[in-house]
């Protein structure tokens, strides 16, 4: 299994950005989301978020607020994410897990730390809370040698562009947008801007996520981006489709199409 | 309803949350990364204003001419004879301009979002009280002002729905999740992240994320201020008890405060208890929660074993959420206020007690102060002095009392 410096080692190598997909555990339904998230490895990306169902995603839009209510609805439970992440992890690429914060807090910061690695995870990209807030994580997370993955926004300012990076370790997620998930038609210029203060204090790798939808904006990101995060696009993909086949067939060739956009070369 | 009696008071060393917002491990700032600018420029504006002698000349100005302050203290003697002969004083929060407390936390926000240079207002609202205010205050400072409310409330209150949009504001129904209160705070949320360089969210209640709970507090507190001159005014002794509903907690921390230095007032705070605590169909937090966290703070909360958010019932809307303010937990886990659950049937008992004993039609949510009070009073015996927060009006429940009582209400209804 290869791990996120290993795999930002070779994407730069290779003069790539990197491709990490997202999509909830439990929708449609617990085999089926692993099932597809194999497909979106399958058609080319380099690493997998798999989301933590939560009651109350208020950074989410309506596309994944749909697929999280159904995977709620199916009773999909905070085991079934840490079973996700392993059946995804035998693939070989970097797996995390992108969570609101209560779930993990309840299932107890340690305790989900611990199981996390031990399902072969690689780090946690946390929505909605900030370093300051995460004393216990950072402890776990070091103890356990996970990735702890803050976001940056274009409203950061530079101080705190230099808290939460120097908090964070993997990566650094750059939020494109003001606003929440979904897909957008355009890379708004805030995205390079933000990239551009974010370089300015640190030498972790910077991944762009929010809106990307196309193969296209996957390329005008790779431009500047050593990662692009697609989330809403897969989704859609999924709930649009005539079948849970169907619809893993559309998530592999859009894996396909943006693993273009990024900058083909090397395989997984 | 049973209420413990308070434990032997402890004492808090200082009642403010620490400079980042935590009383104890509650409270704090758990929000998206985007949003901890607007809130440090919230802090700021709030930090500078409250001592800015022109703000709060604007701000009392306009308490005194515009919302009717102070509110008076009622002596209700009729009622206390249901009370085991305790003296009961209510604080009428019902008589203010909209009907309740609300507007006192909404006229002293609306100012601030002028001051930051905002035109543009979000609130979220359950029972439509808090909708109301906002909608009046920003059409009384030209502000432009979208409410979330739930799907599911829009139907409940309906009128209050038709007074938010006669005062010019947009009602966005909102059709996700239980389509209740607190999937309207996730839709102003994702709002307010979206469009935050213009626009102020307006959070209605002692929650969410800091400032959020010190700010609302102390546009509220003047409640407590006025009441506690009063009472000494009235009875020339300090209350032996003070009482209020607890939804979200602003009108009870608006009247607690005045009174958490003085350790010889006991302090309750009762919180839905729906069906009964028993049967899961409640908003009893801290006797049916847990601490988690929700909406941008850790408090008590009604979770699963997974921390998903449990759905809360009550038949009063505005105390049917399934958080409660950081600082309410804070004072339930050091016993400087006790908290204790009132049934839908034991509110409604008091509600049309309070209609015939009083002359004042009560909110629902009140009226849980009210059911409360009056157990307090017997506990406490006929020389007791107890003080209730009376939050709002009843105008907005007319139907859901008609119909509890089966009263013909005309069109309309619960
Ligand atoms: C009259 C009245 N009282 C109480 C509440 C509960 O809110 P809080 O606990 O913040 O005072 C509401 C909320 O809508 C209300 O309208």
């Amino acid at each position: 299994m290869s791990s996120l410096p290993e795999l930002f080692e070779r994407t730069r190598a290779e003069g790539r950005a990197a491709l990490i997909g997202y999509l909830p555990a439990g929708f449609p339904t617990v085999d089926g989301a692993i099932d597809a998230m194999v497909a979106m490895v399958e058609g080319g990306v380099d690493a997998i978020e798999v989301g933590l169902p939560y009651s109350d995603p208020l950074l989410d839009g309506p596309t994944i607020q749909a697929a999280v209510d159904r995977a709620l609805q199916t009773g999909a439970t905070t085991s079934d994410v840490l079973d996700t992440v392993r059946a995804v992890a035998q693939t070989g690429v970097p797996t995390l897990v992108m969570s609101y914060w209560n779930p993990i807090e309840r299932f107890g910061v340690d305790r989900f730390a611990h199981a996390l690695a031990e399902a072969g995870g690689s780090g946690v990209i946390t929505a909605d809370i900030t370093p300051e807030e995460a004393g216990d994580w950072l402890t776990a997370s070091e103890r356990e040698g996970l990735a702890r993955v803050f976001l940056v926004a274009p409203s950061s300012t530079n101080d705190r562009i230099a808290l939460t990076t120097a908090a964070a370790s993997g990566f650094v997620y750059a939020a494109a947008v003001m606003g929440v998930t979904g897909a957008r038609d355009q890379v708004a210029p805030a995205a390079r801007e933000l990239v551009e203060r974010t370089r300015a204090q640190t030498s972790l790798p910077i991944c762009v996520g929010l809106g990307v939808s196309s193969g296209g904006q996957a390329a005008e990101i790779a431009q500047f981006a050593d990662g692009v995060i697609v989330g809403s696009a897969f989704v859609r993909a999924l709930l649009d489709a005539e079948s849970t086949e169907a619809g893993i067939e559309g998530v592999r060739a859009l894996a396909a199409e943006l693993r273009v956009g990024v900058g083909a070369p090397g395989g997984t | 309803m049973s209420i413990d009696s308070p434990s032997q008071q402890t004492s808090v060393d200082g009642y403010d949350a620490d400079s980042t917002g935590h009383w104890g491990r509650f409270g704090g700032r758990f929000v998206p990364e985007a949003l901890v600018a607007a809130l440090d420029e919230l802090t700021a504006a709030f930090e500078q204003a409250r001592t800015d002698p022109d703000f709060i000349a604007t701000l009392a100005h306009l308490q005194r001419t515009y919302t009717g302050r102070p509110s008076p203290v009622t002596d209700a003697a009729r009622l206390a004879e249901h009370a085991g002969g305790a003296r009961i004083l209510l604080k009428r929060e019902d008589l203010n301009h909209t009907g309740s407390h609300k507007i006192n936390n909404v006229l002293g926000q609306a100012l601030l979002t002028q001051r930051m240079g905002k035109t543009r207002v979000i609130a979220e609202t359950g029972a439509g009280q808090h909708g109301v205010a906002t909608a009046t205050a920003c059409a009384l400072l030209g502000l432009e002002c979208t409410v979330y409310m739930g799907a599911e409330d829009t139907r409940r209150q309906a009128l209050n729905v038709a007074r938010m949009e006669l005062l010019g504001a947009e009602v966005v129904a909102v059709e996700t999740g239980s389509q209740t209160l607190k999937d309207a705070i996730n839709d102003a949320m994702r709002d307010w992240v979206t469009t935050v360089d213009r626009t102020h969210y307006i959070l209605g209640t002692v929650t969410g994320p800091h400032p959020f709970p010190t700010m609302v507090r102390d546009f509220q507190r003047v409640i407590g201020d006025e009441a506690r001159q009063q009472v000494l005014d009235l009875t020339g002794a300090l209350p032996d008890a003070v009482v209020a509903c607890v939804g979200g907690g602003s009108n009870a921390m608006g009247i607690f405060t005045a009174f958490l230095g003085d350790v010889g007032v006991r302090l309750y705070g009762f919180e839905a208890g729906g069906d009964g605590v028993e049967t899961g169909r409640h908003a009893a937090r801290m006797a049916g929660g847990s601490p988690g966290v929700l909406h941008g703070t850790r408090t008590y909360v009604m979770q699963d074993e997974m921390g998903q958010t449990v759905a809360s019932h009550s038949i009063s809307a505005g105390l049917d959420y399934p958080g409660v303010g950081p600082q309410h937990a804070w004072l339930h886990e050091t016993g400087r206020a006790t908290y204790a659950p009132v049934t839908d049937a034991e509110a409604m008992a008091a509600f049309e007690l309070v209609c015939r004993t009083e002359g004042i039609i009560p909110a629902i949510e009140s009226a849980h102060a009210v059911a409360g009070a009056l157990q307090v009073g017997r506990d406490l015996g006929p020389d007791a002095v107890v003080l209730v927060n009376l939050s709002g009006r009843g105008d907005k429940d007319v139907a859901t009392a008609a119909s509890w009582f089966g009263i013909s209400a005309g069109e309309g209804g619960a």
